[in-house]
């Protein structure tokens, strides 16, 4: 059987799914963070699937790249927000921190 | 002495009393001595006086010297015309001699007072207001045009309210300042209104101006009708000062002031100043107008007369015997005998004054006792008192060698005269009748007061004769009384220069058709041309006067002795005793007794009337006004209430849904806004396929 663009795309919504899944039900920052790079690693799929079967030569690939470097950014930033959140609340759970609320 | 020099002379007589009024009121608190120098003003005022009479009967006998300057200047009016305002002086006979008696009376009165008012609370104030009534007199003799006397008339009433009034914390005096003052007012009205026709005819208040418009044939409202009701309405002006029929009632009361105030005000000055307007006004009065004043005259000689006769109190007795005496002049006027009413009002100044103050000099020596009942026997211990009371008594009496004699019996002459030629008998009948009750009640007031035996002997035996202060003016003022001065024939006031010289005929300014047929020019009587003095009775009028002038002095002289032998039957020697005969006559003598019961009937009158009538306005006010006003405030009120309901309910409801239906989304749009990033990623991931399949173009 030949892997075809729709095996890529199905494999990255269901990736997309479950990192959607993951924020919505998980109520620890970090977990929710973690659905963050499923998502983003979903759509590096989609960009080189893309770029493997379109005529876009080696761009996709290059903002996978790009991609990359910014989720890991991302995750040294997020983390340490995280960290100064649960010095301040002794918790990292995201549906308890509301003191902006009201 | 030229005539401008007689102007300022009037002019620093006239201003004097109110400087006197001035300063001793404003320094009446601070210098009890003041009023030293309100008598020294007004004995300048009186050397001033005799001194302006002096000039003026020998230098300028026939002149009448005035002078005027412009007080209000109102340009060209429309419809109305050019009114101009003068105010100014007018100097002739009657001015002269009046302003002299005037001072002289004045003067008198505030040297008596000196004594009399001792001890007083208001000293310095009551010589204040005597300077005040003083200056106001001085205005009305003086001026030399209707509105000015007009104000300075009413200024007399206002002295006169506050003098009558001295006392008032005494209700009764109080009362009787009041009811002369609106007495007064009742007559003004019809002065004001004889004022206006005149300057509504004339433009002009100028008594020489207003004469010689009248003389040129200009009647006010072009009517003959108009210059009877023109002379009839300035007369109810001195039937309201004079105290006429049917206005007298006020006199009797203003007794409540202080007996020298009587004398100057309600005797000698104030109430003659209605004669002296009546005089003033005699050339421009007609047959009918004058036939009116002559029928009040008598009515005011006889009705008070009457009432003299009954009453206990001496100044009471001394009131009514002026409403009658002044009576007497009106009268005189009516009928024609103008000279005589003149000379009239200055000889009864005199011997009036001089019974008023001898009055106040027993109610002073009697410790304010007024009562002739309780006095009696006081001949012994007032001489002097007694003697001035007794020959003043006799000048008014009408006894020869007496100036009362002279001018009384011309008067009677004169309305006897008058009825012999045109057959109107009432005048003289009640001339005559009313000099024998005159006689009656003078000599009934002075046996009751003097002679007899004490009927008081704690107060008889207090009495004394008063201070020479006291003394003097009685003296000077019944002295004044005898025939001398006015005349050097006791039988004949026509020989004397009062009669012929200082008095003038008057200048008749009345169309010839509209007098008296005795008062227009015949054959042979002197005819003057208009504007000048002269004589203007016809000789019909003289040759009936000659005709019953020796029956009129019988007659006359006659009535009084028959009145003083009566009053010494029954109060002297009580051949009749007094009591009974007042049993007698219960009804008379009650009806006397009661004044009439004019008072009573005013009250039930007019008073009661009045009153009835502002409770009938006070009604209607309080119903009718009031409830309109009432009426539109509850309705504004139940508008607003209307209004308010409207804005509470509507606009507020309007406005309170608004927030409501904002606050209701809030409520629900707030349960999405959960703070929860889960929550909000569901939502867009939900809307996001819903828009998905709402957009689907596969």
């Amino acid at each position: 059987m030949e892997v075809t663009l729709t095996h890529f795309l199905v494999v990255s919504s269901i990736l997309f799914c479950l990192g959607i899944y993951g924020i919505v039900t998980r109520k620890n920052a970090v977990m929710v963070l973690m659905g963050i790079e499923l998502i983003l690693n979903a759509s590096n799929i989609n960009f080189i699937a893309f770029s493997r079967f379109g005529n876009f030569g080696l761009q996709g690939q290059l903002i996978a790249l790009f991609v990359i470097v910014l989720a890991a950014a991302e995750a040294a930033v997020a983390l340490a927000i995280v960290l100064n959140v649960y010095k301040t609340f002794v918790n990292v759970n995201v549906d308890e921190i509301d003191s902006l609320r009201d | 002495m030229n005539e401008s020099l007689i102007i300022n002379f009037a002019v620093v007589i006239l201003f004097l009393p109110l400087l006197g009024f001035i300063v001793t009121l404003l320094l009446g608190k601070k210098i009890p001595k003041i009023f030293l120098f309100e008598n020294f003003v007004m004995l300048i005022g009186l050397i001033l006086s005799i001194i302006l009479l002096f000039v003026k009967v020998t230098t300028f006998s026939n002149v009448s010297i005035s002078s005027e300057f412009m007080w209000i200047d109102m340009g060209n009016v429309p419809i109305i015309g050019q009114i101009q305002i003068f105010l100014g002086l007018l100097i002739d006979d009657i001015s002269a001699l009046m302003i002299f008696v005037v001072f002289l009376i004045s003067f008198l009165v505030h040297f008596f007072s000196i004594d009399y008012m001792k001890g007083d609370i208001r000293y310095n104030r009551y010589f204040a207001y005597l300077g005040l009534f003083t200056f106001s007199m001085a205005g009305i003799v003086l001026t030399h045009n209707m509105l000015m006397m007009y104000i300075f008339w009413e200024l007399v009433g206002v002295s006169s309210y506050l003098l009558i009034g001295f006392w008032f914390e005494k209700k009764s005096a109080s009362d009787a300042g009041k009811k002369a003052f609106i007495v007064n007012r009742i007559g003004d009205l019809g002065f004001l209104l004889g004022l206006l026709i005149l300057f509504l005819s004339y433009n002009t208040f100028s008594f020489i101006d207003i004469f010689s418009e009248i003389s040129q044939g200009n009647l006010p409202l072009n009517s003959e009708f108009g210059l009877t009701i023109t002379g009839i309405f300035i007369f109810c002006g001195a039937i309201g000062k004079s105290a006429q029929f049917p206005l007298h009632v006020w006199l009797p009361d203003a007794m409540e002031g202080p007996t020298p105030v009587s004398a100057l005000i309600h005797a000698a000055t104030m109430v003659a100043a209605g004669v002296y307007l009546v005089v003033r006004i005699f050339g421009i009065l007609t047959a009918d107008a004058m036939l009116i004043i002559a029928t009040i005259g008598a009515l005011s000689a006889l009705i008070p007369a009457t009432i003299a006769l009954t009453q206990n109190d001496i100044k009471r007795v001394l009131a009514y015997s002026t409403v009658s005496q002044l009576g007497y002049m009106i009268m005189a006027l009516g009928v024609g005998a103008y000279k005589f009413a003149f000379f009239h009002l200055i000889t009864h100044a005199f011997f009036k004054a001089c019974l008023f103050l001898g009055s106040g000099s027993v109610i002073h020596a009697m410790h304010h006792e007024q009562d002739i009942q309780n006095m009696g026997g006081l001949r012994k211990k007032m001489p002097v008192t007694y003697a001035t009371f007794l020959i003043s008594a006799i000048a008014i009496s009408g006894i020869p060698l007496t100036s009362g004699f002279l001018s009384k019996d011309g008067i009677l002459a004169g309305s006897y005269a008058f009825a012999s030629l045109t057959g109107h008998w009432f005048f003289p009948f009640v001339g005559f009748l009313v000099a024998m009750m005159t006689a009656f009640y003078m000599f009934r007031l002075i046996i009751l007061t003097f002679h007899g035996e004490p009927r008081n002997k704690e107060k008889y035996d207090h009495a004394h004769e008063s201070s020479f202060i006291m003394v003097m003016p009685l003296v000077v003022l019944s002295i004044l009384s005898f025939f001398i001065w006015y005349t050097p024939n006791p039988m004949d006031p026509g020989a004397g220069w009062m009669y012929t010289e200082w008095i003038k005929n008057p200048v008749l300014h009345t169309p010839e058709n509209l007098r008296f047929g005795f008062m227009q020019s015949d054959m042979t009587s002197v005819i003057t041309p208009p504007g000048e003095s002269g004589i203007m009775y016809s000789e019909t009028y003289t040759s009936a006067l000659h005709h019953v002038h020796s029956s009129a002095v019988i007659l006359s002289i006659a009535m009084a002795v028959l009145g003083i032998l009566l009053a010494f039957v029954m109060y002297q020697w009580k051949k009749i005793n007094a009591d009974t005969l007042a049993e007698k006559l219960k009804p008379l003598y009650k009806f006397s007794f009661n004044k009439w019961y004019f008072d009573e009937l005013y009250d039930k009158t007019f008073v009661a009337g009045t009153i009835g009538l502002s409770k009938i306005a006070a009604w209607f006010d309080l119903k009718i006004i009031d409830g309109i006003v009432d009426g539109s405030a509850t309705l504004t009120k139940a508008l607003s209430n209307f209004v308010g309901k409207f804005d509470n309910v509507v606009i507020d409801g309007l406005v309170n849904l608004t927030a409501y239906a904002s606050g209701f989304i809030g409520l629900v749009l707030r349960r999405f806004q959960t703070g929860k990033v889960q929550t909000y990623i569901i939502m867009v991931i939900f809307s996001l396929v819903i828009l998905l399949f709402l957009f689907k173009s596969f």
